[in-house]
């Protein structure tokens, strides 16, 4: 016989908090849901009104247009002229030719920032250089939209002698920026989660550092650095202030990265505030916000994904 | 190296192998250990350890945990080195040369002196890579030779009938049993001469650990081997010599026979009569 009495455990206060909690996981998921379901009804007209159809269809939107009969068909933004254009592939044009710049600039930094400071930095270093670069994901991007708008693009218009100071190489590097933490803080992570046990197991081999951390490190690792890679690639595409305030903003199609651009989200930014309550335009606008929700949204589910299967993967489960 | 220059070698170094004397003297030492201290940071796990290795022999070290004898094991292929803040000092030679302090490359050590681990430890990569990667990043790349050796591995370890079908799936694949196997088959495919393992058999079921206690008595043939392991019958059924470890110190150091059948010392007695452990 136990010498005292246990107390028995509240089945009510066991009931609540469980609620509790799956409440709150619903929440945000319903949150979520809920945004969705709003930009994209204010998108429908597109597909539903004969009217709004007339000026912005599908079809206005993807395909070339002729304005002018003297004119050959072209692709072009113009949402308040006298004629309203709704092209989107400026926009489209814009917002890919900043990701891509941002991703060549940010994947070789922080990639190789990560490699450095797992495989390679002592202990000192790595714990200096961490929380420096992770850091940086805390700078508003409004800050580095001013640097680049100020800084970065007379440095760049006189290092290459650029036509205009605002264009897409200058937002893609401040993007880059932005960019750089997300990709170096996932890839040091799964590097530094490759268990102990490999690296023990290559260098008993005979492999030394460098071959310890590009033959067995880094391939084991590499689900994770890919996950880095998408959800960076992620944040560029819907990134708004930097772009707003370092591209120009000029709906410009041209293959050429030293134009001016204009991606989706900052035209959604510059004149969301302004257009007619309900226009085409309006629905245009969330149109696109519509695309770039869904966009950046199966981005991070695929990099959700693929950070899972890593983690099944090291800990040996198929 | 000639056995004049080890002989040599050793009167130099002028320490018994053992508090009891050479118990093993029989022939040559493979490896020779003297005055072994070991250091992590500032607490010593290894107090002066004396010890000759004989070759085509299994030398087995015990002793309950914590007591030494993994940190001693890894001295001997220098991969003590892989622990920032730790230190050793004492002299490791193999084949009568130094491996701390004449042998430059660690990896050349370490590919003469191969290592197995407690928990098997395959890379995430294909059953044959997996046996070809000591070949690789040692410089041997050429599919004619690899291919070969890694056949020649699979099968000193006795894995090849299991595997030859799957030569291209993942190493996780495989069974418990069989991945470990397979790590011993990727320390023999760069063909050395000792193999140091690390209680290699204490995470796997009976049937798997009995095939590994027969892969090493068939191994000893052409390796000397040093085996870590906590079971005593495992101990007395693979070893030829034993060494006991308490504390940091090795207590006794004999022909398994002899520690198992009359032990010099108490400690070593209550030992492996499960007194303590």
């Amino acid at each position: 016989m136990r010498p005292f009495a246990f107390k028995p455990k509240s089945r009510i206060k066991e009931f609540v908090g469980e609620k509790l909690i799956t409440l709150s996981a619903f929440t945000a998921l319903i949150v979520i849901a809920l945004i969705f379901i709003f930009i994209f009804k204010e998108a429908t007209p597109i597909f539903t009104s004969p009217e709004v159809q007339k000026e912005a269809s599908l079809s206005k939107m993807t395909f070339k247009q002729q304005f002018n009969p003297k004119q050959e068909p072209r692709f072009s933004w113009q949402p308040t002229s006298d004629l309203p254009k709704y092209s989107l592939y400026p926009l489209f044009l814009g917002t890919l030719k900043a990701a891509l710049i941002a991703m060549l600039f940010a994947m070789p930094l922080g990639l190789g920032a990560a490699i450095y400071s797992s495989e390679f930095a002592p202990r000192r270093a790595r714990e200096f250089i961490k929380p420096i670069i992770e850091l940086l994901a805390g700078i508003p991007s409004v800050v580095l939209g001013f640097f680049a708008l100020i800084v970065l693009a007379t440095i760049l218009q006189k290092m290459f002698d650029l036509p205009y100071r605002l264009n897409a190489l200058n937002a893609g590097i401040a993007l880059g920026i932005g960019v750089i933490p997300i990709i170096f803080t996932l890839a040091e992570d799964a590097m530094t989660a490759v268990p102990r046990s490999l690296r023990e197991a290559a260098m008993a081999l005979g492999a030394n550092q460098w071959q310890v951390s590009f033959t067995v490190v880094l391939p084991a690792a590499l689900p994770g650095i890919a996950a880095g890679m998408v959800l960076g690639f992620g944040r560029a595409v819907g990134e708004t202030m930097i772009v707003l305030m370092a591209s120009g903003n000029a709906a410009i199609v041209s293959p050429g990265f030293i134009d001016s651009i204009r991606t989706m989200s900052a035209t959604i930014a510059a004149e969301l505030a302004e257009v007619v309550f309900h226009s085409p335009h309006y629905n245009v606008l969330f149109f696109i916000g519509t695309l770039l929700f869904a966009f950046t949204f199966c981005l991070n589910l695929g990099g959700d994904l693929v950070l899972a299967r890593l983690k099944e993967k090291l800990q040996g489960k198929h | 190296m000639s056995v004049d220059n080890q002989v040599i070698a050793m009167r130099a170094l002028d320490v018994p192998a053992a508090a009891d004397g050479n118990t093993n003297n029989d022939r040559v030492p493979k490896m020779v250990v003297r005055r072994l201290n070991f250091f992590y940071g500032a607490a010593q796990a290894v107090y002066d350890v004396s010890m000759d290795i004989a070759e085509n022999r299994v030398t087995a070290l015990i002793g309950p945990s914590g007591c030494g004898k993994s940190t001693f094991l890894r001295t001997l292929n220098r991969m003590n080195e892989t622990i920032p803040g730790t230190r050793r000092e004492g002299i490791v030679l193999l084949d009568g040369v130094d491996i701390y302090r004449q042998i430059r490359d660690v990896s050349t050590v370490r590919t003469r002196v191969g290592m197995v681990f407690q928990k098997s430890n395959p890379f995430p990569k294909s059953v044959y890579d997996n046996v070809a990667y000591g070949l690789r990043v040692n410089g041997v790349g050429d599919p004619s030779i690899v291919k070969p050796a890694v056949e020649d591995a699979l099968k000193r370890a006795f894995l090849w009938d299991e595997v030859k079908d799957k030569l291209n799936t993942n190493a996780y694949m495989l069974s418990g049993g069989q991945q470990q196997r397979l790590c011993i088959a990727r320390a023999l495919a760069v063909w050395p001469e000792v193999l140091l393992m690390d209680e290699p058999a204490s995470a796997l079921d009976p049937l798997s650990t009995s095939k590994i206690e027969d892969l090493i008595a068939e191994l000893k043939k052409n390796y000397t081997i040093v085996i870590v392991t906590h079971n005593m019958q495992q101990a007395a059924r693979v070893s030829d010599y034993t060494a006991f470890f308490y504390e940091g110190r090795m207590v006794e150091f004999g022909r398994t026979k002899d520690i198992f059948t009359k032990p010099a010392h108490k400690q070593t007695e209550d030992y492996i009569t499960g007194r303590f452990g």
